[in-house]
């Protein structure tokens, strides 16, 4: 038995927990970009605060897209709802809230991750010290991830916390391919110019897949490659195939357990079979921002579809 | 006044220090102090802090630990517990009478005005009665202690006492620090407290309700300053924490919306004040409440816990009339002693109390946590002057109690041990039977010389050890 209130906290908590860190993963893209193309910083910066959804946001308090004002932005802002911190203090609020669904590791690693946090981003942070206050930033939410995979029971309430860690993750994932989307059509694509190796770069890295990528595709920077591996591929744990399969597997427990099947059941399902009977050459040719806009939107009604399905409020 | 201390009694550690005391002696000073700072960390990570009202700077605060523990000899604490099980008796027999036949008012033992124009009292009430007949299920005491045999009850909490998973967590940290000091003292164990609650809980479930009722736990929300030992209490207990917003009335029950829809609560233990609980009987924009409790608790198919309206029985004007109404209820002169009050009500106490300020307590009938109360020794000319004038406008609104020498117990600080006055809050549960786990809350005031020990005042808590001799 898990109260809807429950089952909406651990959600949010989980979404905020990804936040925080796809965030970071963020900012580091964005300060190597800076730091490689000097002239184009503050084109880098805007399109950051776009994959961060937070550009109008940004807009509304200033005016300039240098690095420390985007940086601190992102990280510190507490008018930034998304920002490291302000996503910490939610996922903690929402721990605290729920902290009786949570093993005492799972807690003790949020509110610690907090701690560390808040310690660390009390004030504006010098530019030399930015990797180290963003690889802490990972290790936290890492040390999270782990205290909950480690410890937690798999019921309903392990079920919710991967819905929202998951709808977050495809949703970050979703909203970089859209920002970078140009970079990956066929007709501007200049195999092998600089700039959009360091494009493709920024958009692996932003998903912590570069690695990853070299070992699947040998270091072959193909678009069709690099949409193909975040859309559809199955074990790349950033793509939205992956995510959605996650997803389902966890809706589907939550049939088995309850004995009774939702609309959002329905919704997810029938997102995932999309995913897996797509080939990337039909996403191209429907369009790829049009298909990414319609998954973004999608994902987004899935998450309060689940919301209403399951009693959060 | 001399000033009693609980550790050292002619320059000798008095007999339940003994052990401790040879224990303490062996210790590094400075590994004591290391441990103290372990103690502090463990606190900030588990989480257990407290918010402070109306104080922005630090929305979370620890209430700092003390580690050398207040102990108490098995023999004191059988006498407590006779003199503690008295009270409580008497309290859920005041509460039955007061909103029934009002038997202790018609043989003019207390006052009729003292009930009738009291805001703890609740006319909604009258005529109620619980399941089991119990009114007050969960009792916090807070008991202080001026020499070798005198024990005096300041203060009954008989509405929603908190402190008690400060109890739990302070002996859980003092077990981790200091493993090996359990060994060579035996104290008696208070960790099946929760427990405990839950059998009580259960023995006081609605007559309609059949099979092992369900039990929650309902919290105003996470800011609340107590949010921790609600969550506490909850997990412990292996039941549900609730918000107002989770619960509604649904076929005359009360029920939570879970995932699959809403589910029927039997016991509903309630962190949430009278005034909050029901939007239709009590305040209309309380949202921490269910809207219909009362009228499913009337039909009795739920109990709560604590009862509303018992704050009637531990509200400071009922408190001086504790040894009449002890008496009346069970036959016997109370064993644990009131501390003498003045009611500032009677002209001829007004008087006494207004020439005596200084070396008076004076504190709000219906005050708690130590605001609003004059420490008349410790106050300034000016600032009791000002108190003078608040007294005289409104006397009904305060009564007065000799300043004790209240008890010391060493804390220990960067120069060694330092005494400091301490009290004591054992927690009651009250249902088909009564229990107390053995041990409380001690609340111990940090600061040299003081006699405040609220924790909203800069107290502090020690672990509280019963000896198993």
């Amino acid at each position: 038995m898990l109260l809807g209130r429950s089952a909406n906290g651990l959600y949010w908590m989980h979404r905020y927990i990804e936040r925080a860190e796809n965030m970071a993963r963020l900012v580091d893209t964005g300060l190597r970009l800076a730091l490689t193309q000097a002239g184009t910083a503050s084109d880098e910066w805007a399109s950051v605060l776009t994959s961060a959804g937070v550009r109008d946001v940004f807009e509304k308090n200033h005016d300039t897209y240098d690095t420390a004002t985007v940086t601190d932005f992102l990280l510190r802002d507490l008018n930034n709802p998304s920002s490291v911190m302000s996503s910490m203090e939610t996922a903690r609020m929402n721990a605290r809230m729920v902290r009786t669904a949570l093993t005492r590791e799972t807690w003790e690693s949020v509110n610690e991750a907090w701690m560390a946090l808040t310690r660390m981003l009390k004030r504006r942070v010098d530019e030399p010290d930015l990797p180290a206050v963003l690889d802490a930033v990972k290790r936290e939410t890492a040390l999270i991830r782990g205290a909950f995979h480690g410890t937690m029971l798999r019921n309903e309430i392990f079920d919710f916390a991967q819905i929202g860690t998951l709808i977050e993750r495809a949703d970050n994932t979703a909203r970089i391919l859209d920002v970078k989307y140009y970079v990956l059509l066929p007709s501007v694509a200049w195999v092998g110019s600089s700039l959009d190796n360091h494009q493709w770069q920024t958009i692996l890295r932003s998903v912590s897949a570069l690695r990853s990528y070299r070992w699947t595709y040998e270091g072959d920077y193909k678009p069709t490659h690099i949409a193909d591996y975040l859309i559809l591929d199955q074990r790349m744990p950033r793509s939205l195939s992956y995510c959605y399969r996650g997803i389902c597997d966890s809706l589907d427990y939550l049939a088995e357990q309850y004995e009774v099947r939702h609309p959002c059941h329905e919704m997810a399902a029938a997102k995932l079979q999309k995913l897996k009977s797509a080939s990337v050459a039909d996403i191209f040719e429907e369009g790829l921002h049009e298909f990414l806009k319609e998954f973004i939107r999608d994902n987004g009604a899935l998450g309060d579809r689940i919301a209403a399905d399951f009693r959060f409020y | 006044m001399t000033t009693f201390d609980e550790m050292r009694l002619g320059g000798q550690a008095r007999p339940p220090y003994e052990a401790y005391q040879s224990w303490f002696d062996r210790q590094d000073p400075k590994r004591l102090n290391q441990k103290s700072g372990d103690a502090e960390r463990v606190f900030r990570r588990t989480g257990i802090t407290f918010a402070v009202y109306g104080d922005t700077e630090a929305a979370e605060r620890l209430i700092p630990f003390d580690i050398v523990p207040r102990i108490i000899s098995g023999k004191e604490w059988r006498r407590l517990v006779q003199g503690i099980e008295q009270r409580v008796q008497a309290l859920n027999a005041f509460l039955d009478d007061i909103y029934h036949r009002q038997e202790i008012l018609r043989a003019g033992r207390i006052p009729k005005e003292i009930i009738a124009n009291n805001a703890a009292f609740l006319p909604e009430m009258i005529g109620v009665r619980p399941p089991g007949g119990v009114y007050t299920h969960i009792i916090g005491v807070d008991i202080v202690r001026t020499g070798e045999d005198e024990f005096f009850v300041l203060e009954d909490n008989a509405r929603t006492p908190s402190g008690v998973s400060y109890m739990l967590e302070n002996r859980e940290t003092m077990m981790q620090l200091f493993p090996e000091l359990f060994q060579q003292v035996k104290v008696l164990p208070v960790e099946n407290y929760p427990q405990l609650l839950r059998e009580s809980l259960t023995a006081v479930r609605p007559p309609n309700c059949d099979g092992a009722p369900t039990i929650a736990v309902l919290t105003p929300g996470s800011f609340n300053s107590a949010y921790f030992e609600h969550a506490f209490l909850a997990d412990q207990m292996g039941v549900e924490l609730v918000e107002g917003t989770d619960l509604r009335v649904v076929d005359g029950h009360v029920a939570m919306r879970t995932t699959q829809g809403y589910k029927k609560i039997d016991v509903l233990y309630r962190r949430v004040d009278d005034d909050y609980l029901d939007p239709l009987t009590f305040r209309p924009d309380s949202v921490l409440g269910v809207p219909g409790i009362m009228d499913v608790y009337r039909a009795g198919n739920i109990a709560i816990a604590n009862a509303p309206g018992t704050g009637i029985a531990d509200d400071k004007a009922i408190y001086s009339y504790m040894p009449e109404i002890v008496e009346f209820y069970t036959g016997r002169k109370a064993i644990l002693q009131n501390v003498p009050t003045w009611r500032c009500s009677e002209p001829d106490s007004l008087a006494y109390v207004m020439e005596h300020l200084h070396e008076l307590v004076v504190k709000e009938v219906h005050g708690s946590g130590g605001y609003g109360m004059l420490v008349g020794p410790a106050a300034s000319k000016k600032e009791r002057a000002a108190f003078a004038r608040k007294l005289a406008a409104k006397p009904s609104n305060y009564i007065a109690q000799p300043t004790l020498s209240l008890s010391t117990c060493p804390i220990l600080t960067s120069k060694g041990l330092a005494p400091r006055h301490v009290d004591l809050r054992p927690f009651v549960l009250v249902s088909d039977r009564i229990r107390i786990v053995p041990g409380g809350l001690t609340r111990v005031a940090l600061k040299k010389g003081s006699l405040v020990v609220n924790s909203s005042q800069g107290g502090g808590t020690k672990d509280t050890w019963v000896l198993d001799d």
